[in-house]
C-alpha cells in the first residue's frame, strides 16, 4: 500500500526525535512558524537535530538547513530557544538565504 | 513528544500549542475546551489543518495542527468503486475497498487499490474506522453493508453514505434501529448517496460521492454551530 494513512515511521521527524531521546541523545527541533511569499516548506514543517549535527526532515528546500543545524547545536548547548529568520540570499543580515525569494521564520527549541 | 506521537500513531487529531515567548507548550486534543481567542484559533486549526502563529492574551502562540490523513473506506467492489478509487486518491483521500464476494474483489478489476476480499466484520476488526475515515456503502446488500454502517456510526466517521433509493433506505433505517443505532445517529447517513448533481453513470455517481465526502470533511465541526448548508 503506497500513500499509507499511517505515519511513515522511518522518515517522520517527530518519531525520529522521540527515538533519539529514548537513546539518551540531546535533541533540538526546528519548526517553520511563519512564511511570506513563496516558501518551499509549509508552516509546521520540522527539522530535528542532535548534538552532533545529525538531522532529519526539512524547513526549506535545503537552502537554510545548514544554518539551522548550526544554530540548533548551540540551542542544545544553552537550552535557550531561538527564533531565526531567513530572507532572500542577498539580504546582508544573513549569509544564507532562500533563492526562491520568500521569507521564513524558524523556531528552534531543545526538547525534553 | 511521546504524547504527541501517540496521538498521531492512533490517528487522533492534536494541536501542539507553543508559547513563543517562554517556550512552554501543551497538547490540545479535539473536543478539549479552550476559552477565548486562543480557543477559537485552535478550533480553526482543527477544522482546516493549517498551522499558524496567533496573537492572543497579549502573547504569541504557535499552533501546529497534526491531523490524521483522511481516508475513504468503500464497502463494495462494484462499478462505482472502480471509478471512485482513482478519483479519491487523486483528491488526497486514499481508498480501501472491502467486499467478501471474490468475483467482485479482484486485483484485475482494482489495480493499485488496497482491496480486501473479506467480510467488513473481519477487516474492520483489524483496522478500525475512526473520525478521520469516510465510509461509503455501495453493495446494495444488507448482509454486507449493514455491519459496516453501524460500525461507521459508532466510530463517528466524518462521512457516511449508503447507496439505495429512499424506499431502500427506509428499510435500512429500521434494520439499523434494530441493531441499536439511535435515530439521530442514523440521520447522519447520506442516502441516497452523493451530492444531487443528477449523476446517472457509475462514474458520475462516484463524482457525487467524492464531492459529498470532501464537503463533509471541510465542514467538520460546523454542524454543531448550524453553519453548514
Amino acid at each position: 500500500m503506497d500513500e499509507s494513512i499511517y505515519l511513515d515511521e522511518a522518515r517522520d521527524p517527530l518519531i525520529i526525535a522521540e527515538s533519539w531521546m529514548k537513546d539518551g541523545k540531546d535533541v533540538a527541533i526546528a519548526t517553520v512558524v511563519e512564511t511570506w511569499g513563496s516558501a518551499p516548506r509549509p508552516v509546521g514543517s520540522h527539522l530535528v537535530i542532535d548534538a552532533e549535527g545529525n538531522f532529519h526532515g526539512s524547513v526549506s528546500g535545503g537552502c537554510v538547513e545548514g544554518a539551522v543545524v548550526t544554530e540548533a547545536v548551540d540551542v542544545i548547548g544553552s537550552g535557550k530557544a531561538r527564533m531565526l529568520e531567513f530572507g532572500v540570499a542577498d539580504d546582508t543580515a544573513w549569509q544564507v538565504g532562500l533563492s526562491c525569494g520568500g521569507r521564513i521564520k524558524v523556531y528552534v527549541e531543545r526538547l525534553g | 513528544m511521546k504524547t504527541l506521537n501517540e496521538e498521531r500513531r492512533a490517528r487522533r487529531a492534536a494541536v501542539l500549542v507553543t508559547d513563543l515567548g517562554d517556550g512552554r507548550d501543551r497538547i490540545v486534543r479535539e473536543g478539549d475546551h479552550v476559552a477565548g481567542d486562543l480557543g477559537a484559533a485552535i478550533a480553526n486549526a482543527f477544522r482546516t489543518g493549517h498551522s499558524r502563529s496567533v496573537e492572543a492574551e497579549g502573547r504569541t502562540f504557535f499552533l501546529n495542527a497534526h491531523l490524521p490523513r483522511p481516508r475513504l473506506v468503500v464497502i463494495g467492489a462494484v462499478h462505482i468503486s472502480q471509478a471512485l478509487a482513482p478519483m479519491a486518491r487523486i483528491a488526497g483521500y486514499p481508498v480501501e475497498i472491502i467486499d467478501p464476494r471474490t468475483a467482485f474483489a479482484t486485483p484485475e478489476r482494482f489495480p493499485d487499490v488496497a482491496l480486501h476480499a473479506e467480510w467488513p466484520e473481519d477487516v474492520l476488526k483489524r483496522q478500525p474506522l475512526d473520525s478521520y475515515t469516510a465510509l461509503a456503502a455501495v453493495t446494495h446488500d444488507p448482509k454486507i453493508d449493514d455491519f459496516a454502517l453501524k460500525a461507521a456510526l459508532d466510530a463517528r466517521c466524518f462521512y457516511i453514505g449508503a447507496l439505495g433509493s429512499r424506499k431502500t433506505h427506509a428499510k435500512r433505517v429500521e434494520r439499523l434501529l434494530a441493531l441499536g443505532a439511535g435515530a439521530d445517529q442514523i440521520a447522519r447517513i447520506h442516502a441516497p448517496i452523493g451530492l444531487d448533481i443528477g449523476a446517472a453513470s457509475p462514474a458520475e455517481i462516484a463524482v457525487a460521492v467524492l464531492a459529498q465526502t470532501i464537503h463533509a470533511f471541510r465542514s467538520r465541526g460546523l454542524e454543531a454551530k448550524g453553519a453548514v448548508a
